[in-house]
């Protein structure tokens, strides 16, 4: 639903730039330019098949077009107004699912961006009809980044009004678009100088400029593509692999996805790059991936465990390791999965390592660890609430964890919520039970002391 | 960090020259012909306007500089390309003081020269960076650019200049779909001799992998030719943003597609960490099963398929409570190997994107006679370089290998003679390439 001040926010910029467009009238005549009016309908068509396929970013919900380089060549060739006129026709565009209230904002909008990179052209000294050698490079090229600049800076700042004003709008959606803003920008700088190309084309090939433009940009779109669906498969079959492992222990199911989630908040609470959160989403999907090296008997042991048995499953950190070892994704995340079960106070293993020795990757990912472990059943106990997970996390701030990553954990979901998995029951098969659980900080492995 | 797609590891530049075969020796001489004849035309003309060859040559040499890696360990360089072929096809730029469009006299020897200069220049610090310094592929390149420069500035040009550009393009279109042939031939002609695969297969993996960035990169030069006339040399700068980011585009589908190999590679090697099999022995069985597979005739697209299914083969053991002593399904009942195929095709399948991978893996139990439905190739590949594992394990010893080989030639139900015929082959290339 579209709200009340996003309304407002529509109807605002509705208004202004059709006060802008009367106020520019009568527009001259372009020169060199014989029929502008084909000029102008080529242009709107080039935008209406960059806007109806855009090209998926990092998430379904960012897309991005090139549609801004028809209407910058619009603003050399025709002058803002027509440039304008160009950005409206994104009122047709024949992309599925675009609810009214979107279609006349993008149309207005857009009309606004060409409005304002045209009159930055003009601003600039920028000379509006077909380009001619004379001008290049500096009497047009200046202008024209001046023209990119200005379309990108309106484009960003009226879509974040919207973000803004928009309550409903998810906050994933947000933060997606957030994280992708500087490949957006680059992206939308780096093809505004495609709107150069087709104005300079225009004298030797008239309309055609805009056909082979769009060769090269659909390919560009097609690789996107290929990337954003390399990427799911890839995320599907982690998923898959990760669930493999994990079916060696019936009560730890999910926990890597769950880990994974948990890290993920806490890095975008204390506002890491969207690489590295990434990475550390990663990390604490395969944290516990080298527990298959440990034998099942002693994972399955109850009672107290031996020197030997306790070595092993301290050992499980490095087994992991030696297993993503090879992944080139990131050397932090190596550094995650290695260290998670060190403490603050240098008590924990392989290392020993304490406070900020400790890779903050780790640091990150023994709080989302330690969280789900306690917060999901065991053989020996019941699933704990939330509220007493996050006591044991604060009793454990400063001694096991970060104080710092504890809360900003817990902020992070009392912010956005946290789904408990299903609670399980008994499970049939008495063979895929761990007894103990080495995450859970409320119940320490049990090792025989050696008189 | 060598891509088993792309076979033996490329030669970097201490071993390029022990790498060197008929192939490579030939593409390198012709090359190096190309570049000697071009720079002696070059020497002796004592007229040339150094701006064009100057812009252009940086050009290049920064394409050459963002080369890209994709997928199968190929390297191009579409950046570089684009440059060379629109210098080569160059016809008018505004030049003088009243910059009318002037027609271009730059003879093909000046591009080739231009453009060898540019790709060693672009190259140096790929070399400095201790990376592979990519000779092969700037040849190949530049016989590409050698075809399309001599047609059209020797041939073409002075029949084409003064015609109106939908004219033109009749020449030049085929004249870059030339370029992109020779370019694709004489690349698969190379990989062919490397990693050992049919001639005509490899051919027709070049053309489907390569043209898409093949549409872009001739697209491109057809702008950049024409944005030549009003823009100038211009035109070189204000075009770098889009190809720039076309190229990131290409570079990112590329990564991911490498980081996922690496994934499945390492995770599946949680088998062995496990001890449900032997250290090293999935990497072991898809090398094999993919060098078979490529040796009997199988496309690139289907061989990546192979590749994960290989890797991912024994993943069904993670259901099993308790290791099979030294991991080794040759050796336990036919009941289980099915079981074992079918919990690990069940694995894959979750992941909802490789059901064919998934499928290989699941087919992998049947034997290659009796079977009905038989099963797929890919599958009896792995099924022979799994059982061949089993038995020699990472062994080099050549009569522990022939004893397994003369074991599973006995067995021309289970194995398919034809797979155990090109496995002796591989195996045998194998033995004899660390000795």
């Amino acid at each position: 639903m579209v709200s009340r001040p996003a309304w407002l926010y529509i109807g605002a910029v509705v208004a202004a730039t059709a006060a802008l467009m009367v106020k520019m009238m009568p527009v001259e005549r372009p020169s060199g330019i014989d029929d502008p009016l084909v000029v102008l309908i080529t242009l709107q068509l080039l935008f209406l098949v960059c806007d109806s396929s855009p090209t998926p970013l990092a998430s379904r919900q960012t897309k991005w077009s090139p549609s801004s380089s028809a209407t910058l060549a619009a603003v050399v060739l025709l002058g803002p107004v027509a440039a304008a006129l160009v950005g409206a026709a994104s009122v047709l565009t024949i992309r599925r699912k675009v609810r009214p209230a979107e279609r006349l904002f993008n149309g207005a909008m857009h009309a606004l961006c060409g409005l304002a990179a045209g009159e930055a052209y003009l601003a600039c000294g920028g000379t509006v009809g077909l380009p001619i050698p004379r001008d290049f490079p500096w009497q047009i090229i200046g202008p024209f980044a001046a023209a990119a600049v200005a379309h990108v800076l309106a484009n960003h700042a009226l879509i974040w009004g919207v973000y803004q004003l928009n309550k409903g709008s998810p906050a994933q959606r947000k933060e997606a678009l957030e994280s992708s803003l500087p490949l957006l920008l680059a992206a939308d700088l780096g093809y505004a100088s495609l709107g150069l190309v087709i104005a300079s084309l225009w004298p030797i090939m008239g309309p055609y400029a805009a056909a082979i433009v769009l060769v090269p940009l659909f390919v560009a779109r097609w690789a996107m593509e290929q990337f954003t669906e390399q990427r799911r498969a890839y995320a599907a079959t982690m998923n898959a692999l990760c669930q493999a492992v994990e079916t060696k222990d019936y009560y730890t199911r999910g926990h890597g996805d769950r880990v994974s989630r948990g890290a993920g908040m806490i890095a975008r609470k204390i506002r890491m790059s969207s690489g590295r959160t990434e990475a550390i989403k990663f990390a604490g999907m395969l944290h516990d991936v080298g527990k298959l090296g440990v034998p099942t008997q002693v994972l399955q042991k109850t009672g107290p465990l031996t020197e030997d048995e306790y070595a092993a499953i301290q050992l499980h950190p490095m087994r992991g390791l030696e297993i993503v070892r090879e992944i080139g994704f990131l050397y932090e995340a190596l550094n995650g999965i290695m260290h998670h079960h060190e403490r603050i106070d240098g008590r924990g293993y392989p290392m020993g390592l304490a406070g900020h020795e400790i890779p903050e990757f780790a640091r990150v990912i023994a709080v989302a660890d330690a969280f789900d472990s306690m917060t999901t059943t065991r053989s020996y106990r019941e699933a704990r609430s939330i509220d007493q997970a996050f006591n044991e996390l604060r009793r454990g701030a400063g001694s096991q964890f970060d104080p710092l990553i504890v809360e900003a954990f817990i902020a992070a979901v009392e912010e956005r919520g946290w789904t408990l998995p299903d609670p399980v029951g008994q499970p049939a098969d008495l063979g895929t039970v761990t007894a103990q659980d080495h995450d859970d900080p409320t119940a320490p492995l049990q090792v025989v002391d050696i008189p | 960090m060598t891509d088993a797609l792309a076979g033996r590891p490329a030669p970097d530049r201490f071993a390029y020259w022990q790498a060197l075969d008929s192939g490579r020796l030939l593409l390198l001489s012709a090359a190096a012909t190309l570049v000697i004849a071009s720079f002696a035309v070059v020497a002796r003309d004592h007229g040339i306007n150094w701006n064009l060859p100057v812009a252009f040559g940086c050009f290049i040499a920064l394409g050459e500089l963002l080369r890209l890696a994709l997928p199968g360990g190929r390297e191009a360089a579409p950046i570089a390309m684009v440059g060379a072929m629109s210098y080569a096809l160059l016809m008018q730029m505004p030049m003088g003081p009243g910059y009318n469009p002037h027609p271009v006299r730059e003879s093909p020897s000046l591009v080739i020269a231009v453009a060898a200069v540019g790709m060693t220049v672009g190259a140096l610090p790929h070399i400095a960076a201790g990376r592979n310094a990519g000779i092969t592929g700037m040849c190949t390149r530049l016989v590409a650019v050698a075809c399309v420069a001599f047609l059209f500035r020797d041939v073409a040009l002075p029949w084409v200049l003064h015609q109106p550009w939908d004219r033109q393009l009749r020449v030049i279109v085929p004249l870059l779909v030339l370029g992109w042939l020779v370019d694709a031939v004489v690349g698969a002609l190379i990989r062919a001799d490397d990693v050992g695969a049919r001639f005509s297969v490899a051919v027709r993996d070049e053309l489907r992998l390569q043209w898409p960035l093949g549409l872009a990169v001739g697209a491109s030069v057809i702008i950049s030719v024409y944005g030549a006339v009003t823009m100038g040399l211009a035109e070189l700068g204000v075009f770098l943003g889009p190809l720039l980011v076309t190229q990131v585009a290409f570079r990112r589908y590329a990564g991911i597609r490498n980081t996922y190999l690496q994934t499945v590679r390492s995770l599946a090697r949680v088998t062995e960490v496990a001890g449900y099999v032997e250290v090293g022995h999935s990497r072991r069985v898809s090398r094999l099963a993919v060098s078979v597979g490529r040796g009997l005739g199988m496309p690139e697209t289907r061989l990546l398929a192979l590749e994960y299914a290989a890797l991912m083969h024994d993943i069904g053991q993670l259901s099993l409570r308790d290791p099979i002593p030294g991991g080794a399904t040759v050796l336990v009942s036919a009941a289980d190997q099915e079981r074992i195929a079918k919990l690990g095709a069940e694995v894959i399948k979750e992941a909802g994107v490789l059901d064919d991978v998934a499928e290989l893996v699941r087919c992998q139990s049947w034997p290659a006679e009796g079977h009905n439905p038989a099963p797929p190739l890919g599958s009896m590949s792995i099924r022979a370089a799994n059982a061949f594992d089993d038995m020699v394990g990472g062994s080099m010893d050549r009569e522990r290998s022939a004893a397994a080989l003369d074991r599973m030639r006995l067995d021309p139900a289970e194995f398919d003679s034809a797979v155990v015929a090109k496995l002796a082959e591989v195996a045998g290339r194998r033995v004899a390439s660390r000795l």
